[in-house]
């Protein structure tokens, strides 16, 4: 395989994988605040109440430690990668992707040299309303590292705001290279994702925890908090991901095309409900497709004109992988929304009270645990493949940046290492959170001995009262 | 000051921030991953306690490594092409290193008791992975990426002398964070790790002037060579100090800090004499800062975001170091 496919490769699998846990850190930030909060206002009223909702922050908040290591170490390896998979890219762009990476950086160092140390091992060390505040600041700062990298992101996909001088890109308008066309609904549609991965994850932890009747006192709470973020999530994020789609309609025809397998420019285009582009011929087999329904989507019209990729020479991105990534988003999605109305209804039904669900819905909740990653890592995939061939949409391809010296043996090598490691963690990762799952009290146990770890602990006024471990 | 000076100024300015980054992250992640090496020497229980110790500082201390890549990636974009393409298969093995021990940290304490042996041995092979890639980056970026049959040899001589001073940093820090019988052999452990340190700072002081023409004349020029002295001369005194305290009893009491503090001088001091031996080359003897530094409009952007962060970031790295002062205590497991 030549090297370029290669690098990209090995820079997909480690993008992917790092995905993943951001994914779920960005809202897990906001809920384990939310969980606190509720803590907060239920200790003086109802003993009960209260117990459930500090179990259930004190169990997510180890889920949060997990996930924000995983990303702390797979997002390291990103920043050398840039350096050895694409050098040319920051020589061209860096005045550009510097400081939007650099601030990146720099948010996400601020979380962790301060708070984030204070949020997991501080109780009882500091004071409630410093530890409240280093929550706040950790939910915060995750969403602002969302922010910074996903300008870039989408600097990458419509630039603008820019000048070129000796083919080196300079800033003209540092607003119009943040708030670029394509921002506002990429950020939108991420940080939803994130909530609905993040609604889906509590959902199916807390129904695999009823399926085996552990956890019961923060069970409950945490699927009904789940469910009803996913139930208000799915909505908006339909409208903001049909948003988007215009959005990209008019700034990457190509994209588009791809994602749809239109080959010739035409219009009333009908939606390929299933289909096998075929990049080679150029055409498609097996279709099964619903007349001007993809016009309607993409344009609001029937006979609304969708621009074909043979209309685009060489410069459009390989339609099968984008044509599968899209459909795999868009029914994740339909199922989701599905799931969470019927689920929130039922719930509802049951006072609340999910031991008292059909094991069937309980054993679909668990099913779905991870569906916001298969969600997002398609819709991820649906919007860098569909960057294709260019690194910088339209300005810069990929193959003129990519490294002159790393040999396709030595990429190779290092990919099928990255892979083996990262399927590894990937196990790791869910076995981990199974087994913690099902073992709820011994994990929050842990707490009891980190408390008593320092003798300055113990002597201070602890946060969280030591009656409530059990 | 006039706008042309400070333009000139600002790759020295980022040098000097990226240096200060590597320096933080070779002292303070050194003692992880020193403490990760000696994990295998330590029984279960001690286990828990060194891990324990270095449990809420690992992940900021991480951090100093992505700072300093981050700024040659954002400042010098150009030098982060060719270092890391030069570097490309010790920094995949570094990165897989890290990875391995950083969610090792995470697992070990979550997974069941059968899988913790597992986590505890890759937290082991992790560090040390890390540890020995990073030894034989630098060896291979302070001699300039040379080719020749004594290049790579330099360059193990340094895979191998790292990991020690890292585990000796380890040992200190031990020595520091704990009492009774794991401090007892936490000074055993930095017994052992001080010669084979010591014979690898001499042997890269004596190797570098011979690998690197650069060096050579830096260093061999009078007067200068007078004044340098001064380097290598309080290395030798801190590292007879550390020595001494070790074989003293004193260092279970209340100076069980100092060699920890003393090790860290010897990081500082060796960080000026390379400083000085490399300034102003990014990547020795082919590039200088100037020549590899983003635009100056777009350094002084980031410059913004270095001026209100960095401050705050020392700031809570105090006040975290403060949170978590003192021994750390038994872990037991409820």
């Amino acid at each position: 395989m030549d090297a370029l496919l290669l690098a990209r490769m090995q820079f997909g699998a480690n993008i992917t994988f790092h995905i993943l846990f951001p994914t779920i850190s960005i809202g897990m930030g906001w809920v384990l605040l939310f969980f606190r909060l509720r803590w907060l206002k239920t200790r003086d009223v109802d003993a009960a109440s209260a117990q459930g909702w500090l179990d259930a922050y004190r169990f997510w908040t180890k889920v949060f430690a997990l996930s924000f290591a995983l990303g702390v170490v797979s997002g390291i390896t990103m920043s050398f990668q840039f350096g050895t998979n694409w050098p040319g890219y920051m020589e061209r762009v860096g005045n550009i992707a510097g400081p939007l990476l650099g601030y990146e950086v720099l948010t996400a160092f601020f979380l962790e040299a301060g708070f984030l140390g204070i949020m997991l091992f501080g109780h009882g060390k500091v004071s409630e309303r410093v530890h409240l505040m280093a929550t706040f600041f950790v939910a915060f700062g995750t969403t602002l590292s969302a922010f910074w990298i996903l300008a870039l992101n989408s600097w990458m996909q419509t630039p603008t705001g820019y000048e070129i001088v000796d083919g080196v890109y300079h800033v003209k308008s540092w607003a119009e290279v943040i708030f670029n066309p394509s921002f506002p609904y990429r950020f939108t549609h991420m940080v939803l994702a994130s909530a609905l991965t993040v609604a889906f994850l509590l959902t199916g932890l807390a129904a695999w925890q009823v399926l085996r009747g552990v956890g019961q006192r923060a069970a409950p709470k945490v699927m009904r908090v789940g469910l009803t973020l996913a139930a208000l999530a799915i909505p908006v994020q339909i409208m903001v991901g049909d948003a988007h789609g215009l959005n990209t309609l008019e700034h990457q025809p190509a994209k588009i095309a791809a994602m749809e397998g239109v080959w010739e420019t035409e219009r009333a285009a009908p939606l390929l409900l299933f289909a096998v582009p075929d990049a080679a011929q150029r055409r498609n087999h097996f279709e099964i497709k619903v007349p001007k329904l993809a016009s309607l989507i993409l344009t609001h019209d029937p006979e609304g004109e969708i621009k074909g990729l043979n209309s685009f020479g060489d410069a459009h991105p390989p339609p099968l992988p984008l044509f599968f990534a899209f459909r795999v988003m868009v029914g994740m999605g339909v199922l989701m929304l599905g799931v969470s109305w019927f689920g929130w209804w039922r719930l509802r039904r049951a006072q609340w009270q999910p031991a008292a669900l059909p094991r069937v819905l309980l054993w679909l909740f668990a099913a779905m645990t991870f569906a916001g990653w298969l969600a997002t890592v398609a819709g991820w995939f649906v919007t860098e493949i569909g960057r294709q061939p260019f690194i910088v949409y339209g300005l810069i391809r990929t193959a003129d940046v990519a490294s002159k010296t790393a040999t396709s043996g030595m990429i190779g090598v290092t990919l099928a290492l990255y892979i083996a490691l990262y399927l590894a963690l990937i196990v790791a990762y869910v076995t981990v959170l199974k087994y913690m799952a099902e073992k709820p009290d011994e994990v929050l146990a842990l707490d009891a001995a980190e408390a008593a770890r320092t003798p300055l602990g113990a002597a201070t006024s602890p946060v969280l009262p030591a009656g409530s471990i059990t | 000051m006039s706008w042309m000076s400070f333009d000139t100024a600002l790759p020295i300015i980022f040098m000097a921030l990226m240096g200060i980054s590597m320096l933080v992250y070779v002292v303070s992640d050194g003692y992880d991953l020193g403490v990760g090496m000696l994990m295998h020497r330590a029984t279960d229980a001690e286990k828990d306690v060194m891990i324990a110790s270095i449990g809420p500082f690992w992940d900021a201390n991480e951090t100093w490594l992505v700072l300093g890549v981050g700024i040659l990636l954002i400042a010098f974009p150009r030098a982060h092409g060719v270092v890391l393409g030069e570097l490309y298969l010790p920094v995949a093995l570094m990165l897989i290193g890290l990875t391995l021990r950083g969610v090792a940290f995470d697992f070990r304490v979550k997974a069941k008791d059968t899988h913790k042996q597992t986590w505890d041995r890759l937290f082991f092979a992790g560090s040390t992975l890390a540890a020995v890639s990073q030894g034989w980056m630098l060896g291979r970026y302070v001699s300039g990426f040379g080719s020749g049959w004594n290049y790579p040899l330099f360059a193990a001589a340094i895979a191998a002398a790292l990991p020690m001073a890292y585990v000796l940093m380890g040992a200190t820090w031990l020595i520091m964070k704990t009492e009774g019988e794991l401090q007892r052999r936490a000074v055993q452990w930095a017994r052992i790790a001080w010669a084979p340190m010591v014979v690898g700072m001499v042997l890269i002081s004596m190797a570098t002037p011979w690998v690197s023409d650069v060096v050579r004349e830096r260093w061999f020029a009078l007067p200068e060579i007078i004044a340098l002295m001064a380097i290598p001369l309080m290395t030798g005194v801190a590292l007879l100090a550390v020595r001494g305290l070790l074989n003293s009893r004193a260092v279970l009491g209340p100076v069980c800090w100092l060699p920890f503090v003393l090790l860290i001088v010897v990081f500082v001091l060796g960080f000026l004499g390379l400083a000085y031996s490399i300034y102003p080359y990014v990547v020795i003897g082919q590039m200088t800062i100037w020549q590899a530094a983003s635009a100056p409009e777009a350094l002084k952007v980031i410059l913004i975001g270095v001026c209100i962060s960095v401050p705050a970031i020392a700031g809570y790295t105090v006040f975290s170091y403060r949170v978590f002062r003192g021994k750390t205590g038994e872990l037991k497991y409820a």
